[in-house]
């Protein structure tokens, strides 16, 4: 006998006996859980959004500071690519919010569908994310490893949506004619800022100083913030995915009810948060001086 | 076994017949390793804090001992990796976390009537990425060292340094998510989960500061985690984001830093202000003077120190427009800054003033933070700056705000809480004379350093002038005797866990809901949740209490006392 | 429980928004506006993104603090930019001027 109960000291079995199983023993109510949560969430949020705002600081700056390089960085990237990963990640947000909207209304079955079906865009999009991080391998831009600036030889690009959906599967895309360097956007991005020279800011002319590392080291500056910040985000969609597989599983064995779902709302909060990084990082990556 | 009917505060007991409380409600190393207990994980922290705390005290004393000759004993080379290592223990291991992870998980909860922080789990994940990060570091330093100073300037860090820089990046980030988890734990805990009728206005000034501590934590160690992420990689690729060689800027770096350590300052130093608030006020036995003043400038702290970043950036290449709004707005930091040592003092006036240790330790914070603080409008200054910037000057300046505030306050919070954390009370006579050693020991550690800096002393050379050897050896003995008296404060605690004098439920006769439960308190904090109907700190005449706190009532035992049985202890 | 439950209805019509939004970053980008491109494309981000976080996020439903935290979160990424780039732009008035 460990214990000794006394007459003033109610038991917490007793305390605790009316409660709703998975509410914790330090809350008062599911209401107050619930609502530690999300605070707890938005806070968790909030520190992400400083995260990312640390690159897009550095991006920033450096787009600022080396406006024509970005641009020429830019315009390698896929345009179509990047639209629909737009598009898929916009619809994998669609089907979290009902995922949640069915959890509210005790719905479990449309909640492992959704739940399911968020994953499914999920997954499309980091294949995307790996087709052109691929590409960018193949075409000598990823900044860590040999780094060629122009671009010799560019890699496949889809111009329509069949196309994306062939390389999706992995096919080849119909029209595949290697694209001649006229073509290149790197070619001519590359021709037409070389007149200009490289550009420091308002007013700016290079400092003596500097050692300055060219064009084509410019252009691997974005490229490095290329791949950290879209890095960055694929790492937190992967992290995002896991959770989402957890709690298929979870609903299909019939944890979540009407009244206790929080989890899956959690989780959606930082899902769309993840949206909402790309909906950003979707113009400043892909769109700089698209106007040619 | 004896069934003795109790008093209403001692629950139940143990086997033993011993009160069962948060330290023997449970046994073996399982039950504290895998605890969900904010108190006892405030333990865990206390342990491992301190330890670092140890090694990072011995680095400070290599650190002197090398600066006794003039050729410096040991080689330029191991020296750098000494300062490097004290100042990486001491900030992210030990400064950070300090107060609100030890302090503020324990009796964040209790002072507002809660039974656990809001995430028990989350909390105690918090101190296992404090352990890994403790560990990473520790092989860092194992396995060479780091030789780039603690804050790991680019392009240093990034392209010539040889030593273990990423092994500490990977500990700091891990550090920081340490920290972030205890911050979302006190957001959302102070905001969810206060006891009824506990409002904002009635909360503890400590709380106030945990809080305002815990925004600056959310907002400003992200910056740190990505800003490390992106030197470790670039270390790893040499891209050149932060190297000028290659068209990147280093002071780009800085600024990211900065935008961390600087309102990192903060964490260290708003807790320490938040236990002084509770010393002064508790040990005076008066309210706090102007307590909404003192609450709102711990806020104004906290939204202020994410804007003066820059003044560590005034001899870079920033822009000196900025430079002079950056000069500016530390100045306007000074303002909340001195609402608090103004309310503190004022606070005394007319007080009944009793001078046991933790008040003790609560006026050297405020003499000792006054002068770290002014020297700091000195180095506000954009002109002065340029004169004493890298010099022992601003190591002098930021010494009396972290060791003579920060840890002034964490060593006066632990003797006033001691016996409520432990149950035992510490020696007074032994506290007050360590308090004193260490006083004498820290203001000639660093007041010499002061003169040294102003006369050019730069920081982080391992040799100087013969010159300058009368106050560099000064500097050393004076670090000495704050060790020694580090040494016996050390010493006393332990020896007080066994030895120490039972603690009353309340034996300060304060206010505040920790006071109101016993010493320790249960794993549940109270057995009831309280109901606030009083004020902050709400003083009634001491005859008047029991050892609870309570009013009234008194000659109640100040522990429950099982009745005799001869056979157990 | 106190939670709102947003009609599905909504969810697909701010799912119709975002896509009419990503559209037309995608055709401003081709549009020369010069310095505008980046306001355009910023300006259009920003707006999906406050109907991600008012809608799909519930924060027009929620307390009156979840949104002052939203607000401070973006408010202080822009003390950061806004600071840091005041650097970079006002450097160059004494340093690199011809």
């Amino acid at each position: 006998m460990a214990l000794i109960e006394t007459e003033t000291a109610p038991e917490r079995i007793e305390l605790h006996a009316e409660h709703h199983p998975h509410l914790a023993h330090h809350f008062e109510s599911m209401e107050q859980q619930r609502e530690a949560g999300t605070l707890g969430m938005w806070w968790f949020l909030l520190t992400e959004i400083m995260f990312f705002g640390g690159m897009f600081l550095a991006y920033t700056v450096y787009r600022h500071i080396y406006f024509d390089a970005f641009a020429a960085g830019s315009n390698v990237l896929s345009i179509w690519w990047g639209t629909f990963n737009t598009a898929v990640l916009i619809a994998s947000s669609l089907t979290m919010a009902l995922a949640v909207f069915h959890a509210q209304m005790g719905n479990s079955r449309k909640v492992v569908r959704f739940l399911l079906f968020t994953i499914i865009l999920g997954t499309i999009f980091l294949r995307v994310k790996y087709i052109e991080y691929s590409d960018k391998f193949e075409e000598h831009v990823f900044p860590a490893g040999d780094f060629r600036w122009p671009i010799e030889h560019e890699a496949n690009r889809p111009n329509n949506v069949g196309d994306m959906l062939l390389m999706l599967i992995g096919a080849e895309p119909l029209n595949s004619s290697p694209q001649g360097p006229e073509h290149a956007f790197s070619v001519k991005v590359t021709t037409k800022y070389a007149e200009k020279g490289p550009y420091y800011g308002v007013g700016g002319q290079v400092p003596e100083e500097v050692q300055d590392p060219g064009f084509g080291g410019h252009v691997r500056m974005y490229f490095w913030l290329y791949f950290a910040m879209t890095g960055f985000h694929a790492l937190h969609m992967i992290i995002g995915i896991g959770l989402l597989l957890m709690l298929a599983w979870q609903a299909r064995k019939g944890k979540f009810s009407r009244e206790y779902h929080s989890y899956i709302e959690l989780t959606g909060l930082y899902w769309h948060f993840v949206d909402i990084v790309w909906i950003f990082l979707f113009p400043l990556l892909y769109l700089v001086d698209r106007h040619l | 076994m004896s069934m003795t009917p109790l008093t209403a505060t001692a629950g139940r007991l143990t086997s033993e017949g011993e009160p069962l409380n948060y330290l023997n409600n449970g046994h073996g190393l399982k039950s504290w390793l895998l605890t969900k207990d904010h108190k006892r994980i405030a333990l865990l922290y206390l342990f491992s804090v301190s330890f670092f705390f140890i090694i990072g005290g011995i680095f400070a004393l290599l650190i002197r001992i090398n600066l006794l000759s003039p050729e410096g004993l040991f080689n330029p080379d191991t020296y750098n990796r000494i300062f490097t290592a004290h100042g990486i223990i001491m900030v992210f291991l030990f400064l950070v976390p300090a107060v609100p992870a030890v302090l503020g998980n324990f009796l964040l909860p209790i002072m507002i009537g809660a039974k656990d922080l809001a995430f028990p789990k989350i909390n105690l994940l918090s101190w296992y990425c404090y352990v890994v990060a403790g560990i990473f570091l520790t092989v860092a330093l194992i396995a060479g060292g780091i030789d780039t100073g603690w804050t790991f300037y680019t392009p240093y860090s990034t392209s010539y340094s040889n030593s273990n820089v990423l092994l500490a990046g990977v500990g700091i980030f891990i550090a920081g998510f340490s920290s972030i988890l205890t911050g979302i734990n006190f957001i959302v805990t102070v905001h969810t989960m206060r006891a009824p009728g506990m409002t904002w206005f009635r909360l503890p000034l400590f709380i106030w500061a945990h809080y305002a501590t815990a925004l600056v934590i959310m907002l400003g160690t992200p910056v740190l985690a990505i800003t490390l992420s992106l030197m470790a990689l670039e270390r790893v690729a040499h891209v050149g984001i932060f190297d000028p060689a290659m068209g990147g800027d280093p002071v780009l770096f800085q600024h990211m830093f900065w935008f961390y350590s600087h309102p990192a300052v903060y964490i260290m130093v708003l807790p320490a202000m938040g236990v002084v608030s509770e010393l002064i006020a508790n040990l005076a036995r008066k309210n706090i003077f102007g307590y909404k003043f003192v609450a709102m400038s711990s806020l104004a702290i906290a939204v202020f120190g994410f804007l003066v970043w820059g003044h560590h950036l005034f001899v870079s290449t920033q822009s000196i427009y900025l430079g002079i709004i950056f000069s500016f707005l530390s100045y306007a930091v000074a303002i909340p800054s001195a609402i608090k040592v103004f309310n503190w003092t004022a606070t005394l006036f007319k007080g009944s003033i009793s001078y046991d240790t933790p008040m003790i330790y609560g006026l050297g914070f405020i003499g000792l933070f006054l002068i770290g603080g002014m020297t700091g409008l000195f180095v506000a200054a954009l002109g002065i700056d340029v004169h004493v910037t890298d010099t022992y000057f601003v190591i002098a300046h930021f010494h009396y705000v972290m060791v003579g505030g920060s840890l002034m306050g964490f060593l006066g919070g632990m003797h006033l809480w001691w016996g409520k954390i432990t149950g035992r009370m510490y020696p007074e006579y032994w506290a007050r004379a360590a308090m004193v050693i260490q006083f004498v020991g820290f203001n000639l550690t660093f007041f010499p350093q002061f003169i040294l800096g102003y006369l050019g002393m730069p920081r982080r050379y391992a040799a100087y002038p013969p010159e300058f050897q009368v106050l560099h050896v000064l500097s050393t003995a004076g670090a000495t005797i704050l060790g020694l008296g580090m040494l016996i404060t050390i010493i006393y605690f332990i020896w007080s866990l066994k030895n120490g004098e039972r603690a009353p439920a309340n034996p300060w006769g304060a206010s505040g809901l920790e006071w109101r439960t016993s010493s320790p308190p249960p794993t549940e904090n109270f057995l009831e949740t309280p109901v606030v109907t009083w004020e902050a700190y709400e003083f009634a005449p001491i005859e008047t209490m029991d050892v609870l706190g309570y009013p009234g009532d008194p000659g109640k035992p100040s522990q429950p006392v099982p009745a005799e049985h001869g056979t157990e202890d | 429980m106190s939670e709102h439950i947003v009609p599905k209805k909504i969810y697909y019509r701010i799912f119709g928004a975002l896509l009419v939004g990503t559209a037309l970053t995608v055709i401003f980008a081709f549009i020369n506006l010069g310095n505008f491109n980046i306001v355009a494309a910023l300006l259009i981000a920003i707006a999906k993104a406050l109907l991600v976080i008012t809608f799909f996020m519930h924060v027009k439903y929620s307390s009156r603090l979840t949104k002052l935290w939203v607000a401070v979160g973006f408010i202080w990424l822009f003390i950061m930019l806004a600071i840091t780039m005041t650097d970079y732009l006002s450097r160059a008035w004494l340093v690199y001027r011809p």
